[in-house]
Protein backbone atom coordinates (compact mmCIF):
# COMPACT_ATOMS: atom_id res chain seq x y z
CA UNK A 1 0.00 0.00 0.00
CA UNK A 2 1.30 3.43 -0.95
CA UNK A 3 1.44 6.19 1.59
CA UNK A 4 0.99 9.91 1.48
CA UNK A 5 4.09 12.10 1.75
CA UNK A 6 4.82 13.12 5.34
CA UNK A 7 4.28 16.83 4.70
CA UNK A 8 0.72 16.06 3.47
CA UNK A 9 -0.03 14.20 6.67
CA UNK A 10 1.46 16.93 8.86
CA UNK A 11 -0.58 19.62 7.09
CA UNK A 12 -3.77 17.55 7.33
CA UNK A 13 -3.12 16.85 11.02
CA UNK A 14 -2.49 20.52 11.81
CA UNK A 15 -5.64 21.48 9.90
CA UNK A 16 -7.80 19.07 11.90
CA UNK A 17 -6.27 20.04 15.26
CA UNK A 18 -6.71 23.73 14.53
CA UNK A 19 -10.30 23.11 13.45
CA UNK A 20 -11.00 21.30 16.72
CA UNK A 21 -9.42 24.07 18.78
CA UNK A 22 -11.31 26.72 16.79
CA UNK A 23 -14.53 24.82 17.52
CA UNK A 24 -14.23 24.86 21.32
CA UNK A 25 -12.93 28.43 21.33
CA UNK A 26 -15.89 29.56 19.17
CA UNK A 27 -18.34 28.16 21.72
CA UNK A 28 -16.26 29.09 24.79
CA UNK A 29 -19.36 29.93 26.81
CA UNK A 30 -20.41 26.28 26.53
CA UNK A 31 -16.95 24.69 26.69
CA UNK A 32 -14.68 26.76 28.93
CA UNK A 33 -16.85 28.75 31.32
CA UNK A 34 -19.04 26.00 32.91
CA UNK A 35 -16.11 23.85 34.13
CA UNK A 36 -14.46 26.89 35.68
CA UNK A 37 -17.65 27.72 37.58
CA UNK A 38 -18.11 24.11 38.71
CA UNK A 39 -14.52 23.82 39.94
CA UNK A 40 -14.82 27.14 41.78
CA UNK A 41 -17.89 25.83 43.61
CA UNK A 42 -16.05 22.65 44.56
CA UNK A 43 -13.16 24.70 45.95
CA UNK A 44 -15.46 26.98 47.93
CA UNK A 45 -17.91 24.37 49.26
CA UNK A 46 -15.92 21.16 49.65
CA UNK A 47 -12.45 22.61 50.10
CA UNK A 48 -13.08 25.73 52.08
CA UNK A 49 -16.38 25.43 53.96
CA UNK A 50 -16.66 21.68 54.62
CA UNK A 51 -12.93 21.01 54.39
CA UNK A 52 -12.15 23.14 57.44
CA UNK A 53 -14.23 20.74 59.59
CA UNK A 54 -12.68 17.60 58.08
CA UNK A 55 -9.11 18.35 59.08
CA UNK A 56 -6.07 16.63 57.58
CA UNK A 57 -6.00 13.80 55.04
CA UNK A 58 -2.77 11.90 54.29
CA UNK A 59 -0.84 14.65 56.09
CA UNK A 60 -2.30 17.57 54.09
CA UNK A 61 -5.21 19.93 54.71
CA UNK A 62 -8.41 18.71 53.03
CA UNK A 63 -8.24 21.58 50.53
CA UNK A 64 -4.68 20.66 49.55
CA UNK A 65 -5.70 17.01 49.32
CA UNK A 66 -8.62 17.53 46.91
CA UNK A 67 -6.95 20.09 44.60
CA UNK A 68 -5.11 17.47 42.45
CA UNK A 69 -8.28 15.38 42.20
CA UNK A 70 -10.40 18.34 41.17
CA UNK A 71 -7.87 19.40 38.52
CA UNK A 72 -7.79 15.84 37.19
CA UNK A 73 -11.59 15.71 37.20
CA UNK A 74 -11.71 18.87 35.06
CA UNK A 75 -9.13 17.46 32.63
CA UNK A 76 -10.91 14.10 32.30
CA UNK A 77 -14.40 15.55 31.85
CA UNK A 78 -13.36 18.14 29.31
CA UNK A 79 -11.13 15.87 27.24
CA UNK A 80 -13.95 13.35 26.99
CA UNK A 81 -16.68 15.92 26.38
CA UNK A 82 -14.74 17.67 23.63
CA UNK A 83 -14.13 14.61 21.49
CA UNK A 84 -17.48 12.90 22.04
CA UNK A 85 -19.36 16.08 21.26
CA UNK A 86 -17.27 17.18 18.28
CA UNK A 87 -17.02 13.79 16.58
CA UNK A 88 -20.67 12.90 17.12
CA UNK A 89 -21.85 16.30 15.85
CA UNK A 90 -19.77 15.83 12.71
CA UNK A 91 -21.14 12.33 12.30
CA UNK A 92 -24.70 13.51 12.90
CA UNK A 93 -24.57 16.32 10.34
CA UNK A 94 -22.39 14.15 8.07
CA UNK A 95 -19.57 16.71 7.87
CA UNK A 96 -17.36 13.80 8.97
CA UNK A 97 -17.53 12.81 5.30
CA UNK A 98 -15.19 15.74 4.61
CA UNK A 99 -12.54 13.72 6.41
CA UNK A 100 -13.58 10.29 5.17
CA UNK A 101 -13.33 11.18 1.47
CA UNK A 102 -9.96 12.88 2.00
CA UNK A 103 -6.69 10.94 1.78
CA UNK A 104 -5.99 11.41 5.51
CA UNK A 105 -4.93 8.12 7.12
CA UNK A 106 -7.16 6.90 9.95
CA UNK A 107 -4.47 7.33 12.58
CA UNK A 108 -4.08 11.00 11.60
CA UNK A 109 -7.85 11.53 11.92
CA UNK A 110 -7.89 9.83 15.33
CA UNK A 111 -4.82 11.74 16.53
CA UNK A 112 -6.30 15.04 15.40
CA UNK A 113 -9.47 14.54 17.44
CA UNK A 114 -7.48 13.30 20.45
CA UNK A 115 -5.14 16.30 20.42
CA UNK A 116 -8.18 18.57 20.17
CA UNK A 117 -9.59 16.91 23.29
CA UNK A 118 -6.25 17.05 25.10
CA UNK A 119 -5.91 20.75 24.31
CA UNK A 120 -9.31 21.55 25.81
CA UNK A 121 -8.68 19.25 28.78
CA UNK A 122 -5.33 20.86 29.55
CA UNK A 123 -6.69 24.38 28.98
CA UNK A 124 -9.45 23.82 31.55
CA UNK A 125 -6.97 22.01 33.82
CA UNK A 126 -4.63 25.00 33.66
CA UNK A 127 -7.45 27.40 34.59
CA UNK A 128 -8.48 25.08 37.47
CA UNK A 129 -4.85 25.06 38.67
CA UNK A 130 -4.67 28.86 38.62
CA UNK A 131 -7.95 29.07 40.52
CA UNK A 132 -6.72 26.62 43.14
CA UNK A 133 -3.99 29.12 44.00
CA UNK A 134 -6.66 31.38 45.48
CA UNK A 135 -7.54 28.65 47.99
CA UNK A 136 -4.30 26.76 48.57
CA UNK A 137 -0.54 26.97 48.00
CA UNK A 138 0.89 25.16 44.95
CA UNK A 139 2.92 22.10 45.84
CA UNK A 140 4.96 20.37 43.17
CA UNK A 141 6.57 17.12 44.30
CA UNK A 142 7.56 15.91 40.81
CA UNK A 143 6.68 18.05 37.80
CA UNK A 144 7.67 15.32 35.30
CA UNK A 145 5.21 12.80 36.79
CA UNK A 146 2.54 15.47 37.12
CA UNK A 147 2.70 16.48 33.44
CA UNK A 148 3.06 12.91 32.17
CA UNK A 149 0.07 11.66 34.16
CA UNK A 150 -2.21 14.55 33.26
CA UNK A 151 -1.27 14.23 29.60
CA UNK A 152 -1.84 10.49 29.46
CA UNK A 153 -5.11 10.70 31.39
CA UNK A 154 -6.30 13.34 28.95
CA UNK A 155 -5.37 11.11 26.00
CA UNK A 156 -7.15 8.10 27.54
CA UNK A 157 -10.40 10.02 28.01
CA UNK A 158 -10.18 11.70 24.62
CA UNK A 159 -9.95 8.20 23.15
CA UNK A 160 -12.89 7.15 25.34
CA UNK A 161 -14.94 10.05 23.98
CA UNK A 162 -14.03 9.08 20.44
CA UNK A 163 -15.15 5.47 20.93
CA UNK A 164 -18.38 6.63 22.58
CA UNK A 165 -19.08 8.88 19.57
CA UNK A 166 -18.39 6.07 17.10
CA UNK A 167 -21.01 3.85 18.76
CA UNK A 168 -23.52 6.64 19.39
CA UNK A 169 -26.53 6.84 17.10
CA UNK A 170 -28.37 9.67 18.81
CA UNK A 171 -27.56 12.54 21.14
CA UNK A 172 -28.83 10.55 24.16
CA UNK A 173 -26.05 8.04 23.53
CA UNK A 174 -23.35 10.62 24.15
CA UNK A 175 -24.76 11.65 27.53
CA UNK A 176 -25.40 8.15 28.91
CA UNK A 177 -21.72 7.22 29.39
CA UNK A 178 -20.66 10.52 31.05
CA UNK A 179 -23.70 10.46 33.35
CA UNK A 180 -23.90 6.81 34.31
CA UNK A 181 -20.27 5.70 33.99
CA UNK A 182 -17.81 8.58 33.99
CA UNK A 183 -19.24 10.66 36.83
CA UNK A 184 -19.59 7.72 39.29
CA UNK A 185 -16.06 6.55 38.44
CA UNK A 186 -14.67 10.04 39.07
CA UNK A 187 -16.51 10.47 42.38
CA UNK A 188 -15.49 6.98 43.52
CA UNK A 189 -11.95 7.37 42.19
CA UNK A 190 -10.51 9.05 45.27
CA UNK A 191 -10.98 12.68 44.26
CA UNK A 192 -12.57 13.61 47.59
CA UNK A 193 -11.17 10.99 49.95
CA UNK A 194 -8.33 8.58 50.63
CA UNK A 195 -9.25 4.92 50.08
CA UNK A 196 -7.76 4.23 53.48
CA UNK A 197 -11.08 5.50 54.84
CA UNK A 198 -13.00 2.75 53.04
CA UNK A 199 -13.78 -0.77 54.34
CA UNK A 200 -11.55 -3.49 52.80
CA UNK A 201 -14.17 -4.63 50.30
CA UNK A 202 -14.76 -1.16 48.84
CA UNK A 203 -11.02 -0.47 48.86
CA UNK A 204 -10.61 -3.54 46.65
CA UNK A 205 -13.43 -2.46 44.36
CA UNK A 206 -11.83 1.00 44.02
CA UNK A 207 -8.76 -0.64 42.55
CA UNK A 208 -10.82 -1.72 39.53
CA UNK A 209 -11.53 1.92 38.75
CA UNK A 210 -9.05 3.35 36.19
CA UNK A 211 -9.63 6.90 37.43
CA UNK A 212 -8.43 5.85 40.86
CA UNK A 213 -4.93 5.31 39.40
CA UNK A 214 -4.95 8.58 37.49
CA UNK A 215 -6.03 10.67 40.46
CA UNK A 216 -3.52 9.06 42.78
CA UNK A 217 -0.60 9.23 40.34
CA UNK A 218 -1.41 12.89 39.72
CA UNK A 219 -1.72 13.54 43.46
CA UNK A 220 1.67 11.90 43.90
CA UNK A 221 3.19 14.25 41.32
CA UNK A 222 1.83 17.27 43.18
CA UNK A 223 1.82 16.27 46.86
CA UNK A 224 4.07 13.21 46.95
CA UNK A 225 1.32 11.03 48.53
CA UNK A 226 -0.65 8.27 46.83
CA UNK A 227 -2.93 5.36 47.72
CA UNK A 228 -1.29 3.21 45.02
CA UNK A 229 2.15 2.38 43.71
CA UNK A 230 2.93 5.14 41.18
CA UNK A 231 4.82 2.85 38.79
CA UNK A 232 1.86 0.46 38.72
CA UNK A 233 -0.50 3.42 38.13
CA UNK A 234 1.69 4.60 35.28
CA UNK A 235 1.72 1.13 33.69
CA UNK A 236 -2.08 1.01 33.91
CA UNK A 237 -2.22 4.37 32.11
CA UNK A 238 0.04 3.07 29.34
CA UNK A 239 -2.13 -0.04 29.02
CA UNK A 240 -5.36 2.01 28.78
CA UNK A 241 -3.83 4.39 26.23
CA UNK A 242 -2.51 1.68 23.92
CA UNK A 243 -5.65 -0.49 24.16
CA UNK A 244 -8.07 2.34 23.52
CA UNK A 245 -5.96 3.82 20.71
CA UNK A 246 -5.86 0.58 18.75
CA UNK A 247 -9.51 -0.19 19.46
CA UNK A 248 -10.54 3.26 18.18
CA UNK A 249 -8.31 2.78 15.13
CA UNK A 250 -9.88 -0.62 14.49
CA UNK A 251 -13.37 0.91 14.60
CA UNK A 252 -12.35 3.74 12.29
CA UNK A 253 -10.74 1.32 9.85
CA UNK A 254 -13.89 -0.81 9.78
CA UNK A 255 -15.95 2.33 9.26
CA UNK A 256 -18.19 1.47 12.20
CA UNK A 257 -21.18 3.82 11.97
CA UNK A 258 -19.38 5.87 9.33
CA UNK A 259 -19.18 3.92 6.09
CA UNK A 260 -22.09 1.83 4.84
CA UNK B 1 -5.62 6.05 -22.70
CA UNK B 2 -6.28 4.89 -19.13
CA UNK B 3 -9.92 5.47 -18.26
CA UNK B 4 -10.74 7.92 -15.48
CA UNK B 5 -12.75 5.18 -13.83
CA UNK B 6 -13.08 1.53 -14.58
CA UNK B 7 -15.69 -0.45 -12.67
CA UNK B 8 -15.90 -4.22 -13.08
CA UNK B 9 -18.69 -6.46 -11.75
CA UNK B 10 -19.51 -4.17 -8.86
CA UNK B 11 -21.94 -5.53 -6.31
CA UNK B 12 -23.27 -3.86 -3.20
CA UNK B 13 -25.65 -5.43 -0.72
CA UNK B 14 -26.44 -3.31 2.34
CA UNK B 15 -26.67 -4.75 5.84
CA UNK B 16 -30.47 -4.82 5.60
CA UNK B 17 -30.18 -7.16 2.59
CA UNK B 18 -31.02 -4.55 -0.04
CA UNK B 19 -29.10 -5.25 -3.26
CA UNK B 20 -28.22 -1.77 -4.50
CA UNK B 21 -25.78 -2.84 -7.24
CA UNK B 22 -26.01 -6.13 -9.10
CA UNK B 23 -22.74 -6.48 -10.95
CA UNK B 24 -22.37 -3.22 -12.84
CA UNK B 25 -19.40 -2.61 -15.16
CA UNK B 26 -18.58 0.83 -16.46
CA UNK B 27 -15.67 2.73 -18.01
CA UNK B 28 -15.50 6.52 -18.13
CA UNK B 29 -12.83 8.10 -20.33
CA UNK B 30 -10.53 10.82 -19.04
CA UNK B 31 -11.93 14.26 -19.90
CA UNK B 32 -15.46 12.97 -20.33
CA UNK B 33 -18.62 14.60 -19.04
CA UNK B 34 -20.55 11.50 -18.08
CA UNK B 35 -24.10 11.11 -16.79
CA UNK B 36 -25.30 8.34 -14.56
CA UNK B 37 -29.02 8.48 -14.93
CA UNK B 38 -31.69 6.70 -12.98
CA UNK B 39 -34.72 6.97 -10.78
CA UNK B 40 -34.46 7.38 -7.00
CA UNK B 41 -33.03 4.22 -5.44
CA UNK B 42 -31.71 2.92 -8.78
CA UNK B 43 -28.10 2.70 -7.51
CA UNK B 44 -26.57 6.00 -8.68
CA UNK B 45 -25.56 7.31 -5.26
CA UNK B 46 -24.31 3.90 -4.18
CA UNK B 47 -21.98 3.88 -7.20
CA UNK B 48 -20.71 7.36 -6.30
CA UNK B 49 -20.42 6.21 -2.67
CA UNK B 50 -18.23 3.27 -3.63
CA UNK B 51 -15.98 5.52 -5.74
CA UNK B 52 -15.61 7.97 -2.86
CA UNK B 53 -15.09 5.10 -0.31
CA UNK B 54 -18.10 6.15 1.77
CA UNK B 55 -19.81 2.93 0.73
CA UNK B 56 -18.02 -0.39 1.01
CA UNK B 57 -18.45 -2.62 -2.01
CA UNK B 58 -19.55 -6.21 -1.57
CA UNK B 59 -17.63 -7.47 -4.61
CA UNK B 60 -15.99 -6.24 -7.79
CA UNK B 61 -13.12 -3.93 -8.63
CA UNK B 62 -12.92 -0.16 -8.96
CA UNK B 63 -10.00 1.70 -10.53
CA UNK B 64 -9.49 5.44 -10.65
CA UNK B 65 -7.00 6.54 -13.33
CA UNK B 66 -5.67 3.00 -13.45
CA UNK B 67 -5.17 2.67 -9.69
CA UNK B 68 -7.16 0.26 -7.58
CA UNK B 69 -9.09 2.10 -4.85
CA UNK B 70 -8.47 -0.71 -2.37
CA UNK B 71 -4.70 -0.83 -2.64
CA UNK B 72 -4.05 2.83 -3.51
CA UNK B 73 -6.76 4.57 -1.52
CA UNK B 74 -4.66 7.64 -0.62
CA UNK B 75 -3.61 8.27 -4.21
CA UNK B 76 -7.04 7.69 -5.70
CA UNK B 77 -8.63 9.98 -3.12
CA UNK B 78 -6.25 12.78 -4.14
CA UNK B 79 -7.62 12.47 -7.69
CA UNK B 80 -11.27 12.67 -6.57
CA UNK B 81 -13.49 15.59 -5.67
CA UNK B 82 -16.88 14.63 -4.26
CA UNK B 83 -20.05 16.72 -4.27
CA UNK B 84 -22.60 14.77 -2.21
CA UNK B 85 -26.32 14.74 -2.73
CA UNK B 86 -27.03 16.19 0.70
CA UNK B 87 -25.41 19.25 2.24
CA UNK B 88 -22.81 17.90 4.64
CA UNK B 89 -20.78 20.77 6.01
CA UNK B 90 -20.90 22.34 9.46
CA UNK B 91 -23.51 25.06 9.12
CA UNK B 92 -21.92 27.11 11.90
CA UNK B 93 -18.57 27.40 10.16
CA UNK B 94 -17.73 30.28 7.87
CA UNK B 95 -17.93 29.66 4.13
CA UNK B 96 -14.24 30.48 3.60
CA UNK B 97 -13.12 28.26 6.50
CA UNK B 98 -15.07 25.27 5.13
CA UNK B 99 -13.21 25.41 1.83
CA UNK B 100 -9.78 26.20 3.32
CA UNK B 101 -10.09 23.40 5.88
CA UNK B 102 -10.94 20.89 3.17
CA UNK B 103 -7.81 22.02 1.31
CA UNK B 104 -5.83 21.31 4.47
CA UNK B 105 -7.24 17.77 4.65
CA UNK B 106 -5.76 17.23 1.18
CA UNK B 107 -2.37 18.52 2.32
CA UNK B 108 -2.54 22.00 0.80
CA UNK B 109 -0.45 24.56 2.70
CA UNK B 110 -2.61 27.29 4.27
CA UNK B 111 -1.53 30.00 1.80
CA UNK B 112 -2.35 27.85 -1.24
CA UNK B 113 -5.61 26.61 0.31
CA UNK B 114 -6.70 30.22 0.87
CA UNK B 115 -5.81 31.22 -2.69
CA UNK B 116 -7.74 28.27 -4.12
CA UNK B 117 -10.71 28.90 -1.81
CA UNK B 118 -10.91 32.50 -2.99
CA UNK B 119 -10.56 31.44 -6.65
CA UNK B 120 -13.43 28.95 -6.55
CA UNK B 121 -15.70 31.01 -4.30
CA UNK B 122 -15.29 33.91 -6.75
CA UNK B 123 -15.98 31.66 -9.75
CA UNK B 124 -19.08 30.23 -8.10
CA UNK B 125 -20.39 33.64 -7.08
CA UNK B 126 -19.99 33.10 -3.34
CA UNK B 127 -17.11 35.43 -2.52
CA UNK B 128 -19.32 38.14 -1.06
CA UNK B 129 -20.57 35.51 1.43
CA UNK B 130 -17.14 34.11 2.31
CA UNK B 131 -17.11 35.58 5.82
CA UNK B 132 -20.62 34.41 6.71
CA UNK B 133 -21.68 31.26 8.48
CA UNK B 134 -22.77 28.61 5.97
CA UNK B 135 -26.24 28.41 7.53
CA UNK B 136 -26.98 31.88 6.14
CA UNK B 137 -26.64 30.71 2.53
CA UNK B 138 -29.63 29.89 0.35
CA UNK B 139 -30.17 26.29 -0.77
CA UNK B 140 -28.63 26.91 -4.18
CA UNK B 141 -25.63 28.66 -2.66
CA UNK B 142 -25.05 25.75 -0.30
CA UNK B 143 -24.87 23.40 -3.26
CA UNK B 144 -22.35 25.69 -4.94
CA UNK B 145 -20.32 25.76 -1.76
CA UNK B 146 -20.17 21.96 -1.94
CA UNK B 147 -18.73 22.29 -5.45
CA UNK B 148 -16.13 24.87 -4.34
CA UNK B 149 -15.13 22.60 -1.46
CA UNK B 150 -14.76 19.60 -3.78
CA UNK B 151 -12.55 21.57 -6.18
CA UNK B 152 -10.14 23.13 -3.69
CA UNK B 153 -7.51 20.42 -4.24
CA UNK B 154 -8.12 20.58 -8.01
CA UNK B 155 -9.00 16.91 -8.55
CA UNK B 156 -8.73 15.24 -11.95
CA UNK B 157 -12.16 13.67 -11.48
CA UNK B 158 -15.21 15.40 -10.04
CA UNK B 159 -18.13 13.27 -8.81
CA UNK B 160 -21.39 15.19 -8.59
CA UNK B 161 -24.34 13.49 -6.96
CA UNK B 162 -27.47 15.40 -7.98
CA UNK B 163 -25.64 18.76 -7.99
CA UNK B 164 -28.62 20.93 -8.85
CA UNK B 165 -31.39 19.19 -6.92
CA UNK B 166 -33.72 21.87 -5.59
CA UNK B 167 -31.77 24.71 -7.22
CA UNK B 168 -33.69 27.43 -9.06
CA UNK B 169 -33.41 27.68 -12.84
CA UNK B 170 -31.07 30.67 -12.94
CA UNK B 171 -28.58 29.16 -10.49
CA UNK B 172 -28.87 25.79 -12.23
CA UNK B 173 -27.97 27.32 -15.59
CA UNK B 174 -24.95 29.18 -14.17
CA UNK B 175 -23.82 26.02 -12.37
CA UNK B 176 -24.04 24.14 -15.67
CA UNK B 177 -21.91 26.80 -17.37
CA UNK B 178 -19.32 26.57 -14.61
CA UNK B 179 -19.18 22.78 -14.86
CA UNK B 180 -18.82 22.92 -18.64
CA UNK B 181 -15.96 25.37 -18.18
CA UNK B 182 -13.98 23.17 -15.78
CA UNK B 183 -14.68 20.14 -17.99
CA UNK B 184 -13.23 22.02 -20.98
CA UNK B 185 -10.20 22.80 -18.81
CA UNK B 186 -9.61 19.05 -18.42
CA UNK B 187 -11.53 17.86 -15.36
CA UNK B 188 -13.41 14.62 -15.91
CA UNK B 189 -16.94 14.91 -14.54
CA UNK B 190 -19.35 12.17 -13.56
CA UNK B 191 -22.78 13.43 -12.71
CA UNK B 192 -25.76 11.62 -11.32
CA UNK B 193 -29.08 13.22 -11.95
CA UNK B 194 -32.70 12.55 -12.47
CA UNK B 195 -33.08 15.86 -14.31
CA UNK B 196 -32.97 14.43 -17.79
CA UNK B 197 -32.57 17.85 -19.34
CA UNK B 198 -29.41 18.32 -17.26
CA UNK B 199 -27.87 15.12 -18.63
CA UNK B 200 -28.88 16.01 -22.19
CA UNK B 201 -27.45 19.52 -21.95
CA UNK B 202 -24.16 18.69 -20.25
CA UNK B 203 -23.06 15.15 -20.91
CA UNK B 204 -21.37 13.48 -23.87
CA UNK B 205 -21.81 9.96 -22.61
CA UNK B 206 -24.43 8.35 -20.47
CA UNK B 207 -25.24 5.23 -18.52
CA UNK B 208 -28.75 4.48 -17.39
CA UNK B 209 -29.08 2.51 -14.22
CA UNK B 210 -32.19 0.80 -13.00
CA UNK B 211 -32.67 -1.52 -10.07
CA UNK B 212 -28.90 -1.86 -9.59
CA UNK B 213 -28.14 -2.75 -13.21
CA UNK B 214 -26.86 -0.76 -16.17
CA UNK B 215 -29.58 -0.85 -18.80
CA UNK B 216 -27.88 1.44 -21.33
CA UNK B 217 -24.32 2.74 -21.70
CA UNK B 218 -23.58 4.78 -24.78
CA UNK B 219 -22.95 8.28 -26.14
CA UNK B 220 -25.68 10.85 -25.73
CA UNK B 221 -25.85 11.32 -29.51
CA UNK B 222 -26.36 7.65 -30.30
CA UNK B 223 -28.84 7.36 -27.48
CA UNK B 224 -30.93 10.21 -28.82
CA UNK B 225 -30.71 8.73 -32.32
CA UNK B 226 -32.59 5.77 -30.93
CA UNK B 227 -35.60 7.94 -30.48
CA UNK B 228 -38.13 6.76 -32.99
CA UNK B 229 -40.47 9.57 -32.28
CA UNK B 230 -40.03 13.20 -31.36
CA UNK B 231 -42.65 15.61 -30.10
CA UNK B 232 -42.93 19.22 -31.28
CA UNK B 233 -44.95 22.05 -29.84
CA UNK B 234 -46.55 24.49 -32.31
CA UNK B 235 -47.60 27.90 -30.99
CA UNK B 236 -50.73 28.84 -32.97
CA UNK B 237 -51.53 32.34 -34.13
CA UNK B 238 -55.24 31.81 -33.37
CA UNK B 239 -56.79 29.60 -30.72
CA UNK B 240 -58.69 26.46 -31.74
CA UNK B 241 -61.17 24.40 -29.76
CA UNK B 242 -60.38 20.85 -30.84
CA UNK B 243 -57.28 19.11 -32.08
CA UNK B 244 -57.26 18.89 -35.89
CA UNK B 245 -56.90 15.62 -37.77
CA UNK B 246 -53.51 15.60 -39.47
CA UNK B 247 -52.99 12.88 -42.04
CA UNK B 248 -50.29 10.47 -40.78
CA UNK B 249 -49.55 12.36 -37.55
CA UNK B 250 -50.99 12.11 -34.10
CA UNK B 251 -51.56 15.37 -32.31
CA UNK B 252 -53.22 16.87 -29.25
CA UNK B 253 -54.02 20.29 -27.91
CA UNK B 254 -51.90 21.25 -24.92
CA UNK B 255 -54.04 24.37 -24.63
CA UNK B 256 -56.14 26.27 -27.20
CA UNK B 257 -53.03 27.99 -28.60
CA UNK B 258 -50.48 25.12 -28.41
CA UNK B 259 -50.62 22.01 -30.52
CA UNK B 260 -48.36 19.02 -29.77
CA UNK B 261 -47.52 16.85 -32.77
CA UNK B 262 -45.63 13.52 -32.73
CA UNK B 263 -43.28 13.02 -35.68
CA UNK B 264 -41.79 9.58 -36.36
CA UNK B 265 -38.17 9.32 -37.52
CA UNK B 266 -39.21 8.45 -41.10
CA UNK B 267 -41.58 11.43 -41.37
CA UNK B 268 -40.80 15.03 -42.41
CA UNK B 269 -41.74 18.17 -40.57
CA UNK B 270 -42.62 19.78 -43.93
CA UNK B 271 -45.57 17.44 -44.15
CA UNK B 272 -46.88 18.66 -40.80
CA UNK B 273 -46.77 22.24 -42.07
CA UNK B 274 -48.54 21.22 -45.30
CA UNK B 275 -51.31 19.56 -43.27
CA UNK B 276 -51.71 22.58 -41.03
CA UNK B 277 -51.68 24.94 -44.02
CA UNK B 278 -54.43 22.91 -45.64
CA UNK B 279 -56.56 23.35 -42.52
CA UNK B 280 -55.73 27.08 -42.47
CA UNK B 281 -54.03 26.81 -39.09
CA UNK B 282 -51.29 29.45 -38.84
CA UNK B 283 -48.15 28.63 -36.81
CA UNK B 284 -46.43 31.46 -34.97
CA UNK B 285 -43.44 29.48 -33.71
CA UNK B 286 -42.31 25.92 -33.02
CA UNK B 287 -40.07 24.15 -30.48
CA UNK B 288 -38.98 20.73 -29.37
CA UNK B 289 -40.68 19.27 -26.40
CA UNK B 290 -37.73 19.07 -24.02
CA UNK B 291 -38.34 15.61 -22.59
CA UNK B 292 -36.85 13.56 -25.42
CA UNK B 293 -34.54 11.76 -23.05
CA UNK B 294 -37.34 11.21 -20.62
CA UNK B 295 -39.35 9.41 -23.27
CA UNK B 296 -36.38 7.24 -24.05
CA UNK B 297 -35.69 6.52 -20.41
CA UNK B 298 -39.26 5.45 -19.82
CA UNK B 299 -39.25 3.29 -22.95
CA UNK B 300 -36.04 1.59 -21.75
CA UNK B 301 -37.51 0.96 -18.34
CA UNK B 302 -40.59 -0.55 -19.94
CA UNK B 303 -38.76 -3.01 -22.19
CA UNK B 304 -40.60 -6.31 -22.21
CA UNK B 305 -39.39 -8.69 -19.55
CA UNK B 306 -37.83 -5.92 -17.48
CA UNK B 307 -39.04 -5.13 -14.00
CA UNK B 308 -39.94 -1.51 -13.49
Amino acid sequence: MHSLPLNYKVTAFKTLVWKEIRRFLRIWVQTLVPPVITISLYFVIFGNLIGRRIGEMNGYSYMEFIVPGLIMMAVINNSYANVVSSFFSQKYQRSIEELLVSPMPNYVILSGFVIGGVTRGLAVGAVATIMSLFFSGLHMHNIFITILVVLMSSIVFSLGGFINAIFANKFDDITIIPTFVLTPLIYLGGVFYSVDLLPDFWRLISQLNPIFYMVNAFRYGILGVSDVNVVFAFLMLVLFTVTLFFFALFLLRRGKGLRH
Amino acid sequence: MTPAISIKDLYKTYDNGFEALKGISLDVAEGDFFALLGANGAGKSTTIGVLSTLVRKTAGSVQVFGKNVDSNSYETKLDLGVVPQEVNFNHFEKVFDIVVTQGGYYGLPVKLAKERAEKYLVQLGLWDKHDQQARNLSGGMKRRLLIARALVHEPRLLLLDEPTAGVDIELRRSTWEFLQEINRAGTTIILTTHYLEEAETLCRNIAMIDNGEIIENTSMKSLLRKLHQENFLFDLREEINTAPTLNGFSCQLVDPAILEVSVDSHQDLNDVFKELQALNIQVKSMRNKSNRLEQLFISLLNKPGQET
